[in-house]
This record gives C-alpha cells, structure tokens and sequence, in this order.
C-alpha cells in the first residue's frame, strides 16, 4: 500500500535490554500510513515487547522510534501527545472497572481531548454501536463477557479518534467462541484504512487483512513480506519451524 | 395427564427445602449442636452467658440508685443511697450530676450550650458526609463553614459571645475535634505520600517519603505528643509559642497520616499493572491517571483497614490526656475526682465506653455498607 508517503511509525535499530536479557536487537521497522503489520513469533521473541515500545510502556535504550514524525524521548508533554493519538488494546482487556462502558469510553475524550460530556456521550454511543453492544453502555465492565469488554476496549481506544491502532495479542485471552467477534470488529476497522500494528497469532486474520507480515525471534526480525509469501514460501529455518508448530495447533 | 400434575405437585415440594435444611433450627443444629461435645459447650456457655447477663441488669437497672436527694442546707448532694447500694447497684447519680462536666469539662458553665451545638454541628457534619448524595464539589464549602462555625462557637469573642481561652476547653467538642480535624488533614497527606514513596522518577522524594514514614512510625504517639508539648516550645522564640491543642493536633496529624499512607499504599500496590498501562496509553496525565483510574480503585480495596485506622485514631485522640488537654476521658477522669463521687468510676467509665462505641461502631457499620455498596458496581 502507500508505505512511502508518511511513514506513521519508525524504528530505527532498537535495542532493548531486561536487566541482562537482549530483547530486542537491531529492530528496523517502517510502518505507512494506512499499512496494516501482523506481528507474529514464538513466545518470549520480543514482540509484545517492541508493540509496547512503540507507545512507551516500555523504554527503549538504544535506536531512535518515531510516531506520526515524532521521536519518542523522556519529554513527557510530548509522549502524552503522541499517546493521544496511538490508541492501544490489550491482551486482558484493562477496561476500568470501577467506570461504566460509557464512562469508559468517554474517560479521555472529556480529560485528554477537553471534549464536553454530551458530545462525549454521543462519541462514545457511536462507536459502541460500531462494535455493536451500544445496549450495555450502562453496565460496567464486570457485567460483559470477554468479548464483550474486548470490544470495548477497541471502542475506548477509537473514542480519542488516533491515527494508528495497537494491538496486543487482542484474542490471546478469549474463549474460543468470543475471537470471532473480536476479529470481525478489528476486520471492519482495517477495513476502514486505520494504521494497524497487531501482535497476534490469528492466521486467517493476517491472511485477510494484513499488507505485511513480521516474524519475530529472539528479539530480531527474522522474515518480513506478503502474508502469502510468509506463509506460503518461508525462507528462514526458524520460520519454517515456527509455522509448523503454529499450524498443529490449529 | 394424571402424571403430569403428580410431577408438578412433587416440584413444588421439593423446591420447598425440608425441615432440618434451612430455618434456625437447622442453624443451631449445624451450629451449636452437631455434636455432644458441641452441645456440651454450647449450654456451658449459654449458662454463663445468662448469668452475667441477669447479674449485669440486676446491677445496672434494677438494684441501681438513679437520684440522690439534695443537703438543702450546704446544697449540695447527698450520695448515702448510694454508698448504701455499693456493691450490688449501680450509681447512676453520679452522671446526673456531672454528665455537663464529663461532656464539656471546663468550659464555663453558662456557655456549655455552645458545646452542645458544637457537638451537633459535627454529628450533622458526618451524617451529610456519609451520604453519597452529597458527595460533590459543594461538600468541601459544607466543611469549611462547619468547621469555621465550630472555631468561632468554642472561641466566641464575636457576635456577643463571651472569649472563652483554649485552655479553658475540654470534653467530647475537644475529642471530635482532635479526630475530625486529625482525619481530615492526615488523609491527603497520606496519599500523597503514598504515591511519594511508590514515586519511581523522584527518588529524593521516595526517599522523604520512606524517612518521614518509619521515624513517625518508629515512635509512640504519646513521646510524640510529649514532643508536641514540652520540646517544641523550646526551639520557638519567646512569646512565639502556638497553643497546646493546635500541637497535639499536629502531631495527631503527622502520626495518623504515617498509617493511613502505608494502609493506602497497600491499596496501589493491589490494583494490577494493566489499569495503570491503560490509563497511560489513553494519554492521561500522571495526576489524572491518579485521581480518576488510581485512587478510586485503590481506595476501595482498602476499606476495611482504612476504618480500622479511623477507628483507632479516633479513640488514640484520648492520649492527649498526658499532656493535659480536657478531652473526653480527660473530663470524665476528673469528674470522679469530686470527694462525694470518689466511688463511683466504674459508672462514669460506662458511660464514657459508651459514646466511645457509639461513634467507632457508627464507622464500622457505616463502612460495611459502603463496601456493600461498591462491590455492587464492581463484579468482576
């Protein structure tokens, strides 16, 4: 797609450190605007870990990231900007649950954005019936089921109106019946030509929506191209093996 | 069809549980009779049980003395009947005749009615804080004129009433005022430094926080209050010396906020990683992260120990008695100090319990709703 007009995210050779572990090394990464990237990897390969740097939950050393234009420093002001505009969701939803669904949703907007509540509210109401459970607005998070609070939280991250999604592992937490919802709410938002970065292990997903895949190991980027050739012609030993794996799981 | 309403009719029976299932025969069969030993322990105790009771309402009601008559030569009362009953009545003359002192210690005598509407004045206070349909932005100007309304009744000096000196206060206004205002003023200082020593980008600040904690801590409230009292008063200039219950209120202060921090802490050490990611990914600032997603949840959870500090302060107010502030056990100690009533303590202890546990017992039962309350909200 457009990779080369504006580039929305960049990394540029991050590295990352735990204590003595390496979890990301020399990580290279351009993601376009309106580009949609599966991230996908063993577990411990790093790949939640570079997500979560991409909006600052996690700190890296080495390498410069940029956002929308912006590189990522300590500069707090600057980092709750960019943070404004990145919408993320979670492996285990992180809804708040002392706030209804519609408080949720309209949380940022009304303290971040300055918004008034009714317009708020209406915002909020939108895109609830977008991920269609506008009818539990008042309930709170305790009340929904995983699904449930999952779209929610795509709706809470949509609330600020952000020009690039994050998501990680969004169906890694749900009953089997309940991915379904969730990857037809994140189909139709691809849809819509958001920026997407998705760690995930949905397949069929990254098949049907993604214009790049990344596979991930040991904290490097092992392969990345068209999810047909990924997964259709892979090179590398380690992404043969990992897609072995992943499809007996299947 | 006959077989039909034979099933009907035995649903309906069974959705009735049998006797010994529910009801309270069926509790005090699981209870306190399951067994012989059980039940053995069970009688022994009710024995018991009924004993103390029968002697305790013999003493306190029925063998008691309620009025002594008065000397109408000297004017003063008689407690004959009393000293006739000792032993086997209780008393009850002796809070008759001092309930004004035990209530307002010396505060002048014609102007004890102000105390009363003091006393008042803080009971409303509570009652409309406790309301969650009070609970917005106009509830902090409710305090403020209370409060204000408060100072200018015990003082006076304005509107016509008499100056009455701070040391010339005492009983349960004295009391309220140490727990309320000691509450009041340590519960922001605790979350702040709370937050302060979870604080991971000012460590100079973490480390203020982490001193200040486990000195306070490290120390009885009474050397505290002896420090108040008798120290500071060295280090001011001459002349320059603030009074003694706005010091002991102070370190009340400073000693209740230590516990009330670290009860707080153990609230946002609780509330998993993911809330506080959230709200960071959201874009909120670190103060509104904190009072809007933190705080709300964090604060919750620690109900029942933050009560359990509030209750304890409140009845700690009576160590101020060391440093001879006239609170409420204060005044009721020197009430029995008259000659006549010498006797007679263990009624005005009584009675001095009891508005002790009606305030500490009003708070807990208050907080069990209040967690009632909220877990409704939050099912998780």
């Amino acid at each position: 797609m457009s990779n080369d007009t504006q580039p929305a995210i960049v990394l540029e050779k991050v590295n990352k450190w735990f204590g003595q572990l390496h979890v990301l090394r020399d990580v290279s990464l351009n993601v376009g605007t309106g580009e949609k990237v599966v991230v996908c990897g063993p577990s411990g390969s790093g790949k939640s870990t570079l997500i979560r740097c991409i909006n600052r939950l996690e700190t890296h050393q080495e390498g410069r990231i940029l956002v929308d234009g912006t590189e990522l420093t300590d500069d707090t002001r600057a980092l709750d900007t960019i943070r404004s505009e990145v919408g993320m969701v979670f492996q285990s939803f992180n809804l708040f649950p002392h706030l209804t669904i519609l408080e949720n949703c309209t949380l940022a907007p009304i303290w971040v954005r300055k918004m008034p509540k009714v317009e708020a509210d209406a915002l909020a109401m939108e895109f609830l019936t977008r991920v269609k459970i506008p009818e539990q607005a008042l309930k709170y998070p305790g009340q929904l089921s995983g699904g449930q609070q999952q779209r929610v939280a795509i709706a809470r991250a949509l609330c600020m109106r952000p020009k690039i999604m994050l998501f990680d592992e969004p169906t890694s937490a749900l009953d089997p019946e309940m991915i379904k919802e969730v990857l037809d709410t994140m189909i139709e938002l691809a849809e819509s030509g958001m920026t997407m970065v998705c760690v995930t292990h949905e397949m069929g997903f990254a098949r049907q929506v993604a214009d790049r895949v990344v596979f991930m190991d040991q904290g490097e980027i092992v392969e990345s191209g068209e999810p047909e050739s990924i997964f259709g012609n892979p090179q590398t030993d380690r992404l043969k093996l990992f897609l072995s794996q992943i499809l007996r799981g299947h | 069809m006959s077989t039909a309403t034979t099933t009907h009719a035995e649903v309906a029976r069974r959705e009735q549980p049998p006797m010994l299932v529910a009801g309270p025969l069926a509790w005090a069969r699981t209870n306190l009779f399951n067994s012989i030993g059980s039940s053995l322990v069970t009688l022994a105790l009710a024995y018991f049980l009924l004993k103390f009771a029968a002697s305790f309402i013999d003493w306190a009601f029925l063998k008691s003395v309620w009025t002594v008559p008065m000397d109408p030569a000297t004017g003063k009362l008689d407690p004959e009947a009393c000293r006739a009953a000792k032993g086997t009545g209780a008393c009850w003359a002796v809070i008759w005749d001092k309930y004004r002192f035990i209530l307002f210690g010396r505060y002048p005598f014609d102007e004890q009615w102000r105390g009363a509407v003091v006393i008042v004045l803080f009971l409303g206070l509570f009652v409309v804080s406790a309301m969650r349909r009070f609970w917005r932005k106009e509830l902090a100007l409710i305090w403020i004129a209370t409060l204000a309304a408060i100072g200018m009744l015990q003082w006076g000096g304005v509107f016509g009433l008499r100056y009455v000196p701070q040391d010339e206060w005492g009983g349960l206004p004295i009391t309220l005022i140490l727990a309320t205002f000691g509450l009041a003023f340590a519960f922001p200082i605790a979350i702040l430094v709370a937050l302060g020593r979870r604080s991971t980008q000012l460590p100079a600040v973490k480390l203020l926080c982490v001193i200040y904690v486990e000195v306070i801590r490290g120390v009885p409230l009474i050397s505290l209050l002896f420090m108040a009292s008798v120290m500071f008063p060295l280090f001011m200039p001459a002349g320059m010396s603030p009074d003694k219950l706005l010091r002991a209120q102070v370190a009340i202060i400073l000693f209740a906020a230590v516990y009330l921090a670290e009860v707080i802490r153990g609230g946002l050490q609780a509330l998993p990683k993911g809330q506080y990611e959230a709200a960071d990914a959201l874009g909120l600032s670190y103060w509104r992260k904190t009072f809007l997603i933190i705080l709300p949840q964090a604060l919750r959870l620690v109900i029942p120990p933050l009560v359990n500090t509030f209750i304890g302060f409140f009845k700690d107010t009576s160590l101020v008695l060391i440093i001879g502030i006239f609170d409420l056990l204060t005044s009721g100690k020197v009430a029995v100090t008259d000659p006549i009533w010498q006797a007679f303590s263990t009624e005005v202890y009584i009675m001095l319990g009891l508005i002790y546990f009606c305030f500490c017992f009003s708070m807990s039962r208050y907080s069990r709703g209040l967690e009632r309350e909220f877990s409704k909200s939050v099912r998780r």
